[in-house]
């Protein structure tokens, strides 16, 4: 272990010893570590461990910490992370514990069935349910239906694992999964035969055009734990303090309701939706299919497009409406995610999305001769894409990481970051071994520098990464969103005039 | 520093190891270019379709293959590390043999499947061979043959053939008369080796019953015991006369050949494509090989209807089970006594000429104490006799002027 790892002590917040526990605590063995989650389950867990008398302070919708001290245990410690990335850290033990959907945890297990990670107890709340959905337009009512029609199924999710072991569980003959980042709901019917996916509640499939085929598991909270630390720290008081709640089934948290979750579903989604239905029929009839991005991309795209001769007044208005309408009667459009876009364009699903130049490069490592290329670069949404280590470690650029890392220090170097394939490509390009990626969901920052030791991250300004305690080392390149396409396209004689017009029309809007 | 572990679950082999290994290959090659098989590879990746398409490996088999996408595998197709001998043959059959309406086939792979404790082998050797186009019970039984010829020519001990009848199994399961998927489920399950599920289910037939009963706690020694069975079923479906009877004819012939058998319907794991009788092997206590009928698998695989049987060995534990072997050719040690260039010269040439006279020969400059060398030969610019052969066995030494002395030293031995 080097010298990195003690620094979270200063993350640490003098702690509030309660009375009542200050003679249990003497019992109680140093450094216990819990992730916490963040997104869909943080205010729930937030309540559930204050009612738990575990008070974390700063663990809120508000806060944006990622290193929090409990106020009741001194010698416990919390991290915030993406829930999908807690059960890889308590099975890897760089956390005793962990709060986290079951979803998360089975993806995990369903690949990797290790012994490593323990389920303890269902924690009384949670939300919805991880499905099987198919288009409603498929003309199928069960999934017996769909298996008997056809051979070859393309199932999309962000749950690759649990979609692979539901296909073979099928004994389905020939299955290609599609991992995505988001916004599975919209692949099917034309760009997917079924869509695993996570729903609050079973009225927002429908509400989706989709048709439940069957129901793989419902997503309560779960604390889990590593094996080695619950066979070898004594976790009693922190354990009873966060199981007994759920015993008594006192915790006044909300299960998974559907009467709550519809109610909760804004007004602009339905109408959007009413939009999606018709967008949905003519989608096959388009000639060219072009993505476009959701998330914090979608604004500056919009407020690129505007300057374009394209009208696609429902992006532009910032709607929630996967399948926006335009204009242009031959162009048929999906809004998904920027990180999904090179893959649906070499699958031919679109022949165009605007996307960042990132994950083109992302794409094009890990695939070498796919038939995506870059056609446009359109200047917006501009970010580095840096390499960053803690301030502490002492290294101001790539040739002292190296020196470091091959002097011994670290066994192996521990690289954080949501670019698989680039930072592989930096680390072996840069001679930099031995090294061990950890795939993050992002906020790859909150990782260093207890749970890794460098980062490969965007940055717009930097300043984040700072804020963090970090130093950035080296610039890999700047990434710009950008046009691409798919070569088949641009080389067929019925989509290349089209193409040509929208690519015109772009840099149009570039001047 | 990091260490350079050896990857959990896979093994090095050690020269020692690698004897073991040669001979092995060596004894079952021989036995089967014998029978007339012919030896074929097949390549280490394979598409993961090739094995989920015949719905004959079990979801957890297929849970535990090693899957990824290539580097074109952008489409989501993903390839595997052959987790299976059979499949991949049955494939280069269709592919390439399928007009020959007889094809013996042979071949020596490792297959790869993932163990969740990294302490068993992920990566294991088989040496198999299939019969395509056998469909009569002669082909079983030549299969099971052939499969005892070389584990007795490997000089095994208490080798133990146990027989069993995937037909037979399956026809007993239909007789539940379940729905498809329930069906397939408890075939999964007994599959991986839950028989209990086939006790557990329960059935309206008194005489369903008795035939579980005495097929999976009983163990026949003969055909008589097959003889036995027939005369307790009467209401059987056709299905599982025409198992049983294939079954009798098997074990008849096996019977007049001598061959000692034990009927253990039990002994039939993991592999859902065997259609017929199905066998396992073993010795000193120790599951050594296994095979059987598969008369579905290449027309589920798109090909033609083809008969077709096999069986593999396990070569990882018939390796713990050999003794340590020896090279058998005699070896020598080429020595120069000094480092010159014209010592280094003669002791290539004559390297090379005791080489093509078939003795297996190192050259050495290193002055190092030689070991386990039948010969020693030193090898210097002394006048008139630059060679001074050893003979290490005899402990005795002689001067020889050229080439020509030393083979004829090599000779008197």
């Amino acid at each position: 272990m080097n010298n990195y790892y003690c620094k979270v002590d200063k993350f640490a917040a003098e702690p509030q010893i309660n009375d009542s526990y200050s003679t249990t605590k003497l019992h109680i063995q140093k450094n216990y570590k819990i992730a916490l989650p963040k997104g869909r389950f943080l205010s729930s867990t937030a309540r559930f461990l204050s009612e738990a008398g575990l008070g974390f302070d700063g663990y809120s919708d508000k806060t944006r910490q990622y290193r929090l001290q409990s106020t009741i245990i001194p010698d416990l410690s919390a991290k915030v992370f993406q829930e999908k990335d807690i059960p890889i850290q308590v099975a890897i033990g760089n956390y005793d514990l962990g709060i986290c959907g079951l979803d998360w945890i089975e993806e995990l297990l369903a690949k990797y069935p290790t012994g490593n990670l323990v389920k303890i107890s269902g924690l009384n709340y949670g939300e919805g349910n991880v499905h099987v959905v198919a288009s409603n337009r498929a003309g199928i009512s069960n999934i017996d239906e769909l298996l008997d029609r056809q051979n070859d199924f393309r199932i999309v999710s962000e749950y690759p694992n649990l979609a692979e072991a539901f296909a073979l569980n099928q004994r389905m003959k020939k299955f290609r999964v599609f991992p995505v980042w988001g916004a599975s709901e919209v692949y099917p019917p034309e760009n997917a035969d079924l869509s695993i996916l996570w729903e609050e509640c079973e009225s927002s499939i429908a509400a989706q055009y989709l048709i439940l085929l069957k129901t793989l598991l419902p997503v309560t909270a779960f604390l889990i734990a590593n094996r080695t630390s619950l066979e070898n720290k004594d976790m009693s008081l922190l354990l009873s303090l966060i199981t007994e709640p759920c015993q008594q089934s006192s915790v006044g948290i909300t299960g998974h309701d559907d009467s709550i979750a519809s109610t909760s579903r804004s007004p602009d989604r339905d109408n959007s939706n009413r939009t999606e239905r018709a967008a949905q029929s003519y989608w096959q009839e388009k000639e060219i299919k072009l993505a476009l991005p959701d998330g914090h991309q979608q604004a500056p795209t919009a407020q690129f497009l505007k300057q374009t001769n394209i009208a696609i007044p429902e992006y532009y208005d910032q709607l929630l409406n996967r399948r926006p309408s335009t204009d242009l009667d031959w162009l048929g459009i999906k809004v998904i995610r920027p990180q999904d876009m090179p893959l649906q364009v070499a699958n031919a699903n679109f022949d165009l999305a605007i996307t960042g130049e990132d994950w083109l490069r992302e794409h094009l490592y890990r695939f070498p001769s796919s038939p995506v290329q870059g056609l446009l670069t359109l200047g917006f949404g501009i970010v580095k894409i840096v390499v960053a280590v803690s301030q502490d470690m002492p290294v101001t650029n790539t040739e002292e990481l190296r020196y470091l890392v091959q002097s011994g220090k670290f066994a192996p170097l521990r690289v954080a970051s949501e670019y698989i394939n680039i930072s592989d490509k930096y680390l072996r390009d840069n001679h930099i071994d031995p090294y061990k990626l950890i795939p993050t969901w992002g906020a790859s920052e909150a990782f260093l520098p207890e749970d890794a030791d460098m980062l490969i991250d965007n940055t717009e300004t930097g300043k984040t990464l700072k804020q963090h305690g970090l130093r950035i080392i080296d610039v890999i390149f700047q990434s710009s969103a950008c046009l691409i396409g798919n070569k088949d396209s641009l080389s067929s004689p019925n989509k290349k005039g089209k193409i040509n017009f929208l690519i015109e029309s772009l840099q149009a809007g570039l001047s | 520093m990091l260490q350079n572990h050896k990857c959990k679950g896979m093994q090095d082999m050690l020269p020692d190891d690698m004897l073991r290994f040669r001979y092995i290959e060596d004894v079952f090659r021989d036995c089967c270019r014998d029978w007339s098989y012919k030896e074929i590879r097949t390549p280490t990746l394979d598409y993961l379709h090739l094995f989920t398409a015949t719905g004959t490996l079990t979801p957890g088999m297929l849970s535990k293959v090693y899957s990824f996408l290539d580097w074109d595998g952008w489409s989501g197709e993903r390839v595997v590390l052959r987790p299976d001998g059979t499949i991949p043959v049955a494939r280069l059959y269709i592919d390439n043999l399928r007009e020959q309406k007889l094809a013996r086939l042979f071949y020596v792979t490792n297959i790869f499947a993932f163990e969740e404790t990294g302490k068993e082998n992920r990566e294991r050797w088989q040496c198999g061979a299939e019969f395509f186009g056998g469909a009569q019970f002669v082909a079983d039984v030549e299969i099971i043959l052939l499969a005892k010829e070389v584990i007795n020519k490997l000089g095994l001990s208490r080798v133990k053939l146990q027989l069993s009848h995937a037909g037979l199994v399956k026809a007993l399961i239909k007789e539940f008369k379940l729905s498809s998927s329930e069906e397939t489920r408890l075939t999964d399950r007994v599959l991986e080796g839950d028989w209990q599920a086939l006790t557990a289910a329960k059935t309206s037939s008194p005489e369903l019953d008795r035939l579980i009963s005495s097929l999976l706690n009983l163990k026949g020694k003969s055909s008589s015991f097959l003889n036995n069975i027939r005369a307790l079923t009467t209401q059987s479906s056709p299905d599982f006369k025409s198992s049983l009877e294939d079954f009798i004819n098997i074990t008849t012939l096996l019977d007049s050949m001598g061959c000692n058998y034990e009927i253990d319907t039990k002994a039939m794991q993991g592999f859902e494509y065997y259609t017929g009788a199905c066998f396992q092997l073993s010795a000193g206590g120790k599951k050594v090989g296994g095979g059987g009928r598969y008369d579905n698998l290449v027309p589920l695989m798109n090909g033609e209807e083809t008969p077709a049987c096999g069986f593999a060995l396990y070569v990882d534990p018939i390796m713990g089970l050999l003794p340590s072997k020896k090279e058998d050719k005699a070896n020598i040690l080429v020595k120069g006594e000094e480092l010159s260039s014209e010592i280094a010269n003669n002791c290539f040439t004559l390297a090379g000429l005791l080489r093509n006279a078939g003795y297996h020969t190192e050259v050495d400059f290193t002055g190092r104490e030689e070991s386990d060398f039948r010969w020693v030969i030193l090898v210097s610019e002394k006048k008139p006799s630059p060679f001074v052969v050893i003979d290490c066995r005899q402990k005795r030494q002689r001067k020889a002027v050229d080439a020509v002395e030393i083979f004829l030293i090599l000779r008197q031995e």
